[in-house]
């Protein structure tokens, strides 16, 4: 045994020293220090040259239809406990109504990717973050659980896993004691292959495409174009939190 | 000191001979880990340390010190084709981390079968599903 350990330590030692006098050779050779951080990187960091949103349109929106939170349920793995209350929701399905005339509207609601979240201000630990690209997310290893975050926002967009819970999927870790919302999928946005989140596509599927994703700050998107050319609204725009979902039709 | 080198291998054997020693699993895929195995023990931790901050703050994906892809090389798989999860007694991270005394949270949250496999359906006690208690109505005196 602790022969066994000695050589493996000796091993490791070998190697080091082996690295270093590469490190030393390249350093004499003119290489430059800071490009050693960038040597194992699949990609870059994301920048706020993007940032990600949606614009939903209410009149497209079906009502009884609910395509887009199956979809989300399926992509992240969320499974109803059979307790309402505190079940996990990462979109949800609203129905207004404006009583005076009796209009009727249905909208999905989510994390409304703001770029001022309240959620963020509050967090004790900074779990609770906005990217670089505008996707508000919560970091699970340093969320202590406490929800501020719940409390502070104004779209009830965030649940809290109060259950232990298997079968989770690769790309969407999810645990007990910890809040979560709406990703916007950042796991398809980060492969930059071009999918779109599942509530959008599922949307889309169904023939509706009431949920339009891309990207605010390119003046050529799709998106960008429509929120440009049409009357669209944030929720709750007194806040002023510029939120990343826009809605029209509303 | 003879005496002692011979007192240390004898023990050492007993141990394996005994069980407790980790049991590791081979990989069952691919050639080599993305790291030399003696720095893979000591430092995988710190590896996935690092790399989740990248992944979740920067949004960089695919970068070789991935815990998805552990799971997808040291999964194994059982007689029936399903996927053994890795936290499962004896299977690869629970094994040593059971020998070394150190508790792992990572499938807390994390999947630990690879994507699109079936989980086998002997799961580590804490994997049951959970007890449900049924609460009986309270009597009210008048039947």
């Amino acid at each position: 045994m602790a022969g066994a350990h000695k050589s493996l330590a000796d091993r490791s030692r070998r190697r080091f020293l082996a690295k270093a006098g590469v490190a030393a050779a390249g350093l004499a050779a003119g290489m430059r220090f800071i490009d050693f951080p960038h040597a194992n990187a699949a990609s870059d960091p994301v920048t706020g040259a993007r940032r990600w949103g949606m614009l939903i349109d209410a009149d497209k929106c079906a009502r009884g239809c609910n395509a887009c939170v199956t979809a989300c349920n399926d992509e992240h793995g969320i499974q109803g406990q059979g307790r309402p209350e505190t079940d996990a929701q990462w979109i949800r399905k609203v129905t207004l109504r404006d009583n005076a005339t009796g209009r009727e509207t249905s909208l999905p609601l989510m994390c409304q990717h703001c770029e001022h979240p309240p959620c963020v201000d509050v967090c004790p630990t900074g779990a609770s973050f906005r990217r670089a690209d505008g996707i508000v997310l919560v970091d699970k290893h340093s969320c202590i659980g406490c929800r501020y975050c719940m409390l502070a926002c104004p779209y009830k967009a965030r649940s809290f896993v109060h259950e232990e819970l298997t079968d989770q999927k690769p790309w969407s870790p999810r645990g007990k004691g910890t809040v979560e919302s709406c990703n916007l999928c950042v796991h398809r946005i980060d492969e930059g292959s071009g999918r779109i989140p599942a509530c959008a596509e599922a949307c889309a599927r169904e023939g509706h495409k009431a949920i339009l994703f891309g990207d605010m700050n390119n003046p050529t998107s799709t998106l960008a174009k429509e929120l440009a050319d049409d009357d669209s609204q944030e929720l709750r725009a007194d806040l002023g939190l510029n939120t990343g979902i826009r809605y029209e039709d509303l | 000191m003879l005496m002692l080198l011979l007192v240390i291998c004898a023990a050492a054997n007993a141990d394996e001979s005994s069980g407790l020693l980790p049991v590791i699993p081979q990989a069952v895929k691919g050639e080599a880990c993305v790291e030399p195995t003696d720095v893979m023990r000591r430092d995988h931790m710190q590896f996935l340390m690092h790399q989740r901050d990248d992944t979740v703050h920067g949004g960089i994906r695919g970068a070789k010190h991935s815990l998805v892809g552990c799971i997808d090389c040291h999964a194994q798989t059982d007689a029936q084709g399903a996927a053994v999860p890795v936290n499962a007694k004896d299977q690869f991270c629970a094994s040593c981390h059971r020998f070394a005394g150190a508790s792992m949270d990572c499938f807390e949250c994390h999947a630990t079968v690879p994507a699109g496999k079936r989980a086998s359906t002997t799961l580590p006690a804490w994997m049951s599903p959970p007890t449900v208690f049924v609460a009986r109505t309270p009597s009210t005196g008048v039947d």
